[in-house]
């Protein structure tokens, strides 16, 4: 039977902001343990929660990026259960009325393009953490510490609809949401740290059911890697049990990175009734339209606009204009060259970063905000190409060259060091062909016979005596007219 | 050495306007009358008013208003000795909330109605007796012990704030802070013989309160007279930052201290410029609904005798309804619990607080730990709270008791939109009951709660002023509430006065024990 894998995200964003979303508490992460928890975070009597503006005005952003509505009226609830490092014991999360509602995230799966709906993104707060290992109490025993650093820090969870049908899907559905953040400013990307991590509802179904399948849950991904294989492996592992007569039950999972696995949490019938009610601390979260015109004003260009001006006006292919458009700084660093090149030459631009810069860049695992070349550099040496100066495999070592800071990074000063100017006098290129054509006549024989390939041949052994330097097209044009001359002779 | 006064110094004046005056005068001095005061509390012990005395926070505080006094500074409270009900937290003084949970708790910050009565130059003689977590209706939940009724020593004070009402009636202190949730302020002013006010939700800060019923919890002194409560409740009131449900502003004037004694000195001047019949134009809404079979006749008849003061004033009676106030009693106790339930699951044992000498696992720690704290009326609204959130009932109470409670909001709303600017009634049922009197049916109290819940669930002001005496054995107080519209805090505390300025139940003691 064929089967259909069904993926919804639910990914936690920590935002961005300098202090905790209900208390003025920093939100630094790697300080000693709970140097940076109020009285607010630890919950001690007759604290009270007052809502960080700017982890609102982060979920607006969000919000319009996506093409969300904005609520004019959100709620905070209480969700309440017990934990030792939940110091309240209830967490405040928006669940009836989030702030941010529907929207939708557009990217490429491959060359495939995809759109996925998101059901909402709600604000709420972090808890802390328990710490097991290394720790003593006071009498040296070993024991469980509470660290409430990260209690009460601001998270926006996105929610997306299960429209995901692949985890190449998800992955990339997840990647473009992590893009998307950063891109914004509202959340640092660093997923090591935990500020970016997901959870999948996995379920499967045959191909062409239209019922959803039980799903299960795996939380806490934090990497797009495991995101992946826990995706692949929990939808084998219920296809697997389906096919051999099981059902499968509705759980949350964890996924172990080191077996490669995913392992039963909590069954659904465990699950804590969470008695969510309308926090009484805090009154609904009034968005105005003015609000949200402010904060539009002092948004960055979004992705998706600029992906849209980048096909229009300057011509990119959809694929490439995406690309680009996945990290700010590429974008920038993509505008900032193409700018400096001839009218509808952007193209050109586009594959190099997206090509060979992007390849260097991988390469050294540098940011693109640390590239040795820079913008105005890799558009001199475009420059280079387009008015047939050096061929484009020339300009390759042309990059390296500048790439590893030759003659200053000056594509100029390393073509005219090396010498690598491109050989377009037709006198010279003519002798050459001359002398090959002279060297190899069973190659040319082939030619006469019909094989294509023999012509190709001739230039490769053109080029290979002009050390590549000659121009291509010139090589071609000539080679060709004193083949067709020598057979009419 | 000079024998000591049996009451305290500061007993000898009428008011805290006349207290202020000697102290401005150098005709009192701010340590002598600690000195007395703290005297009077320790020797008054069998009250069990008090939870936490400490001299040296108390003396330290009179000496510092001594220095500005001698100085010629100061705030309008500077020199006079208050104390806090024990909800209140402060730095210095143990917070308990009279529970073994926080049986040693110590506040590293001040609540904001502490602070604000400290900077007006209060000084506070310690922390008073209530209810644990202020929920009850006699003082008789506190882990340490019932305050008792200086009217009747067998006698309940009221509660939640019974250690406050206790205090003031005993001449202990000039006035102290309270919390209502539910006539936490109004009942136990009204079984003690003293005057309490309830302002409007909002209008002062929770910042520092523990917390009960988040939505219903407001701050209230409890004095001898209305004069007295304007004295506390002008400076206590006020927007603050850290509490998010506190307002801005009042009917577009800004929520701060000056307001409601601005509005008081108004409706002041106005009465005044009638003349004989001061109170003329004033319509006294009287719901029918609070004059039901479960009134007791010696209330009746007190809270007619004190409406007919008032018309003797030149207001004029109303007869208006409030169809859904008998639903005031499940709403309420339903909404305070849930809030309640989630409010106290901090206490937990983990980072402060109670923690259980054994315990398996962590769960078990906050199990044993939570188990031995509270206290039973605690665990049951806690176990009732924790019911009706639960899924597959939070509609049919939490939504369904939400729904009542706007209902309730409206009866007010209509009343006074239509027919009334004030409403009058009693505040309970009967005269304080004896201590152990309800101990077999916890819900008996709850029924006595029905005049005062629904001026909490509608947050709106209201009050508590003595108008008599009653009740089967030794004459035990009675008192009048008056609810007014929202933010009339001064307005209604000037209708008090005026009340006061005629009557004389405000200045009766108990004999001295």
């Amino acid at each position: 039977m064929e089967w259909e894998i069904v993926i919804g995200l639910e990914t936690h964003t920590q935002l961005s902001t300098e202090s905790k979303i209900f208390s003025d508490s920093s939100t630094r992460f790697g300080a000693p343990p709970n140097t940076q928890a109020n009285e607010i975070d630890m919950a001690l009597p007759g604290s009270l929660p007052v809502l960080n503006r700017g982890a609102v005005e982060r979920a607006i952003q969000f919000g319009l990026a996506v093409g969300a509505r904005i609520a004019p009226r959100s709620v905070f609830a209480r969700k309440n259960y017990f934990y030792p490092d939940l110091p309240k014991n209830y967490q405040i999360s928006q669940f009836e009325i989030p702030v941010v509602q529907g929207g939708s995230l557009r990217f490429f799966v491959g060359d495939q393009e995809k759109t996925v709906n998101l059901t909402r993104a709600h604000l709420e707060e972090d808890a802390g953490k328990s710490l097991h290992e290394n720790f003593t109490g006071p009498h040296g025993e070993s024991s469980t510490g509470i660290d409430l650093n990260r209690a009460g820090t601001p998270l926006l969870e996105i929610v997306s609809e299960p429209e995901m049908r692949s985890a190449a899907e998800a992955v990339a559905y997840a990647r473009t949401l992590h893009a998307l953040v950063v891109w914004l400013g509202i959340c640092d990307g660093n997923m090591q740290e935990g500020s970016f991590r997901c959870d999948a509802n996995v379920s499967v179904r045959p191909k062409g059911q239209a019922q959803f399948g039980t799903r299960c849950e795996i939380k806490n991904l934090n990497s797009f890697r495991f995101l992946e294989r826990a995706i692949q492996y929990e939808a084998r592992r219920q296809i697997e049990l389906i096919e051999d007569g099981g059902a499968v039950r509705q759980e949350t999972r964890l996924y172990d990175a080191d077996r490669d696995e995913t392992r039963s949490m909590r069954s659904k019938e465990d699950s804590d009734d969470y008695r969510y009610f309308p926090d009484p601390d805090l009154p609904p979260l009034a968005v105005t339209a003015d609000w949200i015109e402010r904060v539009k004003a002092g948004m960055p260009e979004l992705p998706a606009a600029k992906r849209q001006r980048f096909e229009a006006e300057l011509g990119l292919s959809a694929y490439d204009a995406a690309q680009l458009t996945m990290d700010r700084a590429y974008a920038d660093y993509f505008e900032q060259a193409a700018a400096q090149l001839p009218q509808g030459q952007a193209k050109l631009a586009a594959n190099w970063v997206l090509g060979e810069l992007s390849a260097a860049l991988n390469r050294d695992e540098a940011r693109i905000e640390q590239s040795p070349v820079q913008p105005a550099a890799l558009a001199a040496l475009i420059s280079r190409i387009i008015d047939g100066t050096i061929s484009n495999k020339i300009a390759r070592d042309v990059f390296a060259a500048m790439w590893a800071g030759e003659h200053g990074g000056s594509a100029d000063a390393i073509i005219e060091a090396r010498g690598l100017k491109q050989i377009s006098d037709s006198g010279a290129i003519e002798a050459m062909v001359d002398k090959v054509l002279a060297d190899h006549p069973a190659i040319v024989e082939e030619y006469r016979a019909g094989k294509q390939k023999a012509f190709n041949s001739l230039v490769g052994q053109v080029m290979k005596a002009a050390r590549g330097k000659a121009n291509p097209q010139q090589v071609n044009d000539l080679l060709k007219a004193r083949l067709d001359a020598q057979g009419l002779s | 050495m000079t024998a000591l006064p049996d009451m305290p110094l500061h007993t000898e004046f009428d008011s805290i306007d006349a207290l202020r005056t000697a102290l401005r005068g150098g005709k009192a001095s701010a340590l002598e009358l600690a000195q007395s005061a703290l005297q009077a509390a320790q020797a008054a012990s069998s009250l069990n008013a008090f939870l936490h005395i400490d001299p040296e926070l108390t003396l330290a505080q009179a000496r510092a208003a001594d220095e500005q006094l001698a100085k010629g500074q100061g705030g309008s409270l500077t020199g006079i000795p208050i104390a806090h009900k024990d909800v209140f937290v402060t730095r210095g003084w143990r917070t308990t909330a009279a529970s073994k949970m926080l049986a040693d708790y110590v506040s590293p910050f001040d609540a904001t109605v502490v602070d604000r009565l400290r900077q007006a130059g209060a000084v506070s003689l310690g922390k008073l007796n209530c209810d644990e977590f202020a929920m009850g209706s006699g003082n008789e939940n506190s882990a340490f012990g019932p305050a008792r009724n200086p009217w009747d020593p067998d006698a309940v004070p009221g509660g939640s704030s019974g250690g406050s009402a206790a205090a003031v009636a005993a001449g202990l202190v000039m006035a102290a802070t309270g919390t209502d949730t539910g006539g936490s302020v109004r009942q136990p002013a009204a079984l003690c013989g003293v005057s309490g006010i309830k302002p409007t939700y909002g209008t002062v800060s929770r910042f520092g309160m523990v917390a009960f019923g988040s939505s219903l919890d407001q701050a209230g002194p409890i004095a001898r007279h209305a004069r007295d409560l304007l004295e506390l409740l002008d400076p206590m009131a006020g927007f603050d930052e850290r509490d998010a449900t506190s307002l801005q502003d009042c009917d577009g004037v800004p929520n701060a201290p000056g307001r409601v004694r601005r509005d008081f000195d108004e409706a002041l001047r106005l009465q005044d410029d009638a003349g004989g019949k001061p109170l003329q134009g004033l319509r006294i809404g009287v719901p029918e609904e609070f004059f039901n079979e479960s009134l007791s006749p010696h209330i009746a008849q007190a809270v007619e005798a004190a409406l007919q003061t008032y018309e003797s004033l030149g207001a004029r009676r109303v007869r208006i309804s409030l169809p859904c106030t008998r639903l005031s009693i499940p709403a309420y106790y339903v909404i305070a619990p849930a809030e309640a339930s989630s409010n106290l699951s901090r206490y937990d044992g983990v980072r402060y607080g109670h923690r259980a000498q054994s315990y398996g696992d962590i769960a078990d720690m906050t199990s044993r730990s939570r188990a031995e704290g509270f206290g039973p009326e605690v665990l049951r609204r806690i176990l009732v709270g924790t019911y009706v959130l639960c899924h597959g009932y939070y509609d049919a109470y939490y939504l369904q008791a939400q729904r009542v409670r706007r209902m309730i909001a409206d009866d007010f709303r209509r009343a006074f939109a239509e027919h009334c600017d004030v409403i009058m009634g009693p505040v309970t049922p009967t005269v304080a009951k004896r201590i152990g009197e309800n101990r077999e049916d916890p819900t008996a109290d709850w029924l006595a709660d029905i005049y005062t819940l629904g001026v909490s669930l509608a947050g709106l002001p209201a009050m508590s002023i003595p108008c008599g005496f009653g009740g089967a054995g030794k004459p035990l107080p009675i008192g009048l509430q008056l609810i007014g519209n929202y933010f009339g805090e001064g307005r209604l505390l000037a209708v008090a006065d005026r009340f006061q300025q005629v009557t004389d139940w405000h200045q009766r003691k108990p004999e001295q024990q």
